[in-house]
């Protein structure tokens, strides 16, 4: 036999080592497609609020602080959100903040303490152009077909670039494990592990059964939930009859929580 | 090649040396182990400052990195001779440098087992996205040349003409990776100290002060330790360079201040006020900040004139002071400042712990351990291939006079002008 | 030095070393594992006889895994809340409001299984185990 020289040899050993795990490659992609997952078809729910561009009209008027309060325990109660005691660890999905820190830089210079220390409700503002879904690395999180801003925990890596990039404070990120503070557990909806981004998510696993946002069903017709594409929507109605503010348009994010007055 | 590093003229130092390197990298790991089953709250950050440190560590380490290109530019794409023999400690202090900025972003990582999500749904309208397709890129860009260059160097032969081709697509990645760097947080649009087209330019300008600068002050430590002689006629160019950079990367800063001082708009004086005076209470980081502007002064006063910048002397002060004062700038206080307006219109504070200092440490010692043996493998491939850049051992003694510009690269000096009066 | 015969055989054993798990498990696949799962939960005993799972049995235990991830992606993602079976059925697409309905017996279901096969799935740190009289007492 003709000696082989070393490079020819190397050379032959690649391509068969090559060749081998092309071919495992291709044994293992025919049995994943023997065994893929659907047998079945995915759809919505019949019963699904309508719209494409949900919003949320907030009638300051009738909300004071017990009220707030009571809206957050109710929310973070059903979406398992820990009550962290650091606060620098904080995690809030929707929250009190007084009217000169939510409407920070557009107030006016000299106002009565009682407007400027008013507790409002803050959330997430559900943006139209949100600037968190522009950073994210790897879209975990994004606007759905209706307009909500959603967080897919599955996909998060905790880069923490969408809470500096968001304007409104609205993004908290989990730095302990959040299951060591929850008070109680609801067994209806999953926890967060520590390392991810969460806020607030519109209620979208609500919505998409027909029912309205539990701060919306708590706040007794104090706060209103809608398409704001539709005109004949209740939103629409009350911020075309009605003084509304939006926090920092200025920004072009189109946020889509109105505040009357 | 890479077991001439290892083996090769090594000393009881360097032994020592590199076990206090890994020892140090093993503290940092039990910190980063830490950090990951107590979660983030051993850190310093916030949910208001939810950046900290090793995202400014992150910038300023690719500056560094991109630095590197103001020896590579010059030589491959304008022919400037007299970096021949450093091109390859600019390529081998980028190695160092990427991977330390990629080590940052790991560990400000809060779920690092789902980091490969990035490539997996590549979002291309995210700016952190690109930064982790620019990072890799540049720095195999810059394995595969600068190994390759010094290993041509190693058998007596000129690097093939697909290295310079490389050599070549390394530039704009180089200009890349801290323009992308940038537009991270110049292109947010509610903090008010990173939203500015400015943001690029000066990190650009910054970085090529500060990487030549290390540069510089690396040549003059291998020329102490190893005898290693980079050429004075190189590191006279390397030093125009840093004085035009530095310059404008200071006059940037001063045109913030401009901006924001004259235009008295409250969200643009924030973040100035908050870093260099103080604001609503919060001062921690204004004894950085006169350190800062300490260092300017003096940096600015050994760089521009002429004869402060050719004495070897204060050319290694003036190179301290850049790498220090864009470190306090960019490294330790850029993404604080930035972040430290809440969106609710108050100032927020951040206190580094022990645990992202050791976490910090452990990185250091990754990036410097990398540098070691990178370097070592230059100064044992240039000994053997190149004696001229050595200094014979009997006249080390004279080679680390440090006291006058001719005492130190008395040789090279000499040779440089026999070389220019052969070319006449 | 350079031995082609030598470095030949010591590839071979190299291989046949490294893919042991592959062909020790070859004509082993009808060997059923030696892990009893339990179904004996109040809501399949009240099915009685006429209780099937989503999918059959032996889909299940080999796809579950599949399905939970198609579910995944089509639920937070596309929104698609609802599946239904190629035979008509709907369900609710949801791990804790479907799945653990029927499953309610986590450490006799899931757990049993996945420490017999060894698997770690990162569902847990978020999803919440099935409510059961050992876990509420020591959750709540």
């Amino acid at each position: 036999m003709e000696k082989m020289s070393r490079r020819k040899f190397l050379k032959l050993g690649t391509l068969c080592a090559a060749g081998v795990s092309a071919a495992a490659i291709g044994a293992s992609s025919v049995a994943s497609a023997a065994t893929t997952a659907t047998t079945g078809t995915y759809q919505k729910n019949v019963k699904r609020l309508k719209g494409t561009a949900m919003g949320m009209v907030i009638d300051m008027r009738e909300i004071d602080s017990e009220k707030i309060a009571e809206l957050q325990k109710v929310c973070h109660a059903f979406h398992n959100v820990p009550n962290v005691p650091n606060e620098k660890d904080e995690v809030k999905w929707i929250w009190a903040e007084k009217y000169v820190n939510l409407f920070a830089g557009e107030t006016t210079e000299r106002l009565a303490e009682k407007f400027a220390d008013k507790d409002f409700v803050a959330l997430c503002n559900h943006c139209e152009s949100p600037v968190c879904v522009r950073v994210c690395p790897t879209k975990a999180t994004f606007t759905n077909d209706q307009g909500i801003v959603l967080m897919d925990m599955h996909r998060c890596i905790g880069c923490r670039n969408c809470m500096a990039a968001c304007p409104y404070g609205a993004r908290s990120f989990n730095f302990v494990n959040p299951r060591d503070y929850l008070d109680e557990v609801n067994y209806a909806y999953p926890t967060r592990m520590k390392g991810v981004v969460e806020k607030c998510n519109f209620c979208a696993e609500r919505v998409a059964v027909g029912q309205l946002p539990l701060c919306v069903e708590a706040a007794g017709g104090a706060i209103s939930f809608g398409d704001l594409n539709d005109p004949e929507s209740k939103v629409s109605k009350l911020i075309a009859e009605n003084f509304t503010l939006q926090r920092k348009i200025n920004l072009g994010t189109k946020p889509k929580v109105y505040y009357i007055i | 090649m890479i077991e001439k590093a290892l083996i090769k003229r090594t000393s009881k130092s360097y032994w020592a040396w590199v076990l206090f390197l890994i020892a140090l990298i093993a503290v940092g790991f039990a910190a980063y182990l830490y950090q990951m089953t107590q979660g983030f709250t051993v850190t310093g950050m916030s949910r208001d400052i939810s950046w900290g440190m090793y995202i400014g560590h992150l910038t300023f380490f690719v500056g560094v990195a991109a630095g590197g290109v103001m020896i590579v530019l010059p030589y491959y794409l304008h022919n400037v001779k007299e970096f021949g023999r450093i091109t390859v400690v600019g390529e081998f202090l980028a190695i160092p440098a990427v991977i330390m900025a990629l080590l940052f972003v790991v560990v400000d990582i809060g779920s690092p087992m789902k980091l490969f999500n990035v490539y997996i749904y590549a979002t291309p309208h995210s700016m952190l996205f690109w930064d982790s397709v620019v990072l890799p890129c540049y720095l195999l860009l810059n394995l595969v040349v600068g190994y390759s260059v010094l290993q041509a160097e190693n058998k007596g032969l000129h690097y093939k003409k697909w290295v310079k081709a490389l050599a070549l697509v390394s530039i704009p990645f180089a200009f890349s990776i801290h323009i992308v760097t940038a537009f991270l947080y110049s292109g947010l649009p509610s903090r008010h100290y990173f939203l500015t087209a400015m943001l690029p330019a000066k990190f650009l300008a910054s970085a090529f002060a500060t990487g030549p600068s290390l540069i510089i002050l690396i040549c003059f430590l291998l020329k102490k330790l190893c005898g290693f002689d980079a050429g004075w006629n190189a590191i006279k160019k390397l030093s125009v360079i840093i004085a035009y950079a530095y310059t404008a990367t200071i006059f940037m800063v001063g045109c913030e201040f401009f901006t924001a001082f004259y235009s008295n708009v409250p969200s643009h004086k924030a973040a100035l006020q908050y870093l260099f005076f103080g604001l609503h209470g919060h001062n921690q980081f204004v004894p950085f900040m006169i350190v800062f502007v300490i260092c300017v002064v003096f940096a600015l006063f050994l760089l521009i004139p002429r004869q402060n910048r050719e004495n070897p002397v204060k050319l290694g002060f003036a190179c301290a002071l850049v790498f220090l004062s864009m470190y306090i700038e960019k490294g330790l206080t850029f993404i604080i400042g930035g972040l430290s307006e809440t969106p609710f219109g108050e100032i927020a504070s951040y206190h580094m712990t022990a645990v992202e200092f050791l976490i910090i440490v452990g990185i250091f010692a990754i990036g410097i351990l990398i540098a070691t043996i990178l370097f070592k493998l230059v100064v044992v491939v240039k000994k053997d291939r190149d004696p001229g850049a050595y200094v014979p051992e009997d006249r080390a003694g004279l080679a680390l006079k440090l006291t006058t510009e001719k005492g130190m690269f008395v040789d090279t000096v000499a040779r440089d002008k026999d070389r220019e009066d052969e070319d006449e | 030095m350079y031995k082609p015969t030598k470095i030949i055989i010591a590839l071979v054993i190299f291989l046949a070393i490294v893919t042991f798990p592959i062909w020790s498990s070859i004509g082993s696949d009808s060997v059923s594992p030696d892990v009893e799962i339990s179904l004996d939960t109040p809501a399949i005993n009240a099915l009685g006889d006429d209780a099937s799972c989503i999918y059959d049995t032996d889909y299940m235990r080999a796809n579950h895994m599949k399905v939970l991830s198609e579910w995944k992606v089509e639920v937070v993602r596309n929104g698609n809340r609802m599946i239904v079976t190629e035979d008509g059925r709907e369900y609710l697409a949801s791990l804790e409001n479907t799945c653990f309905e029927c499953h309610s017996n986590y450490e006799d279901f899931c757990l049993k299984c996945h420490e017999y096969s060894n698997v770690d799935p990162s569902c847990w740190e978020c999803h919440l185990e099935p409510v059961t009289d050992s876990n509420v007492s020591e959750e709540v």
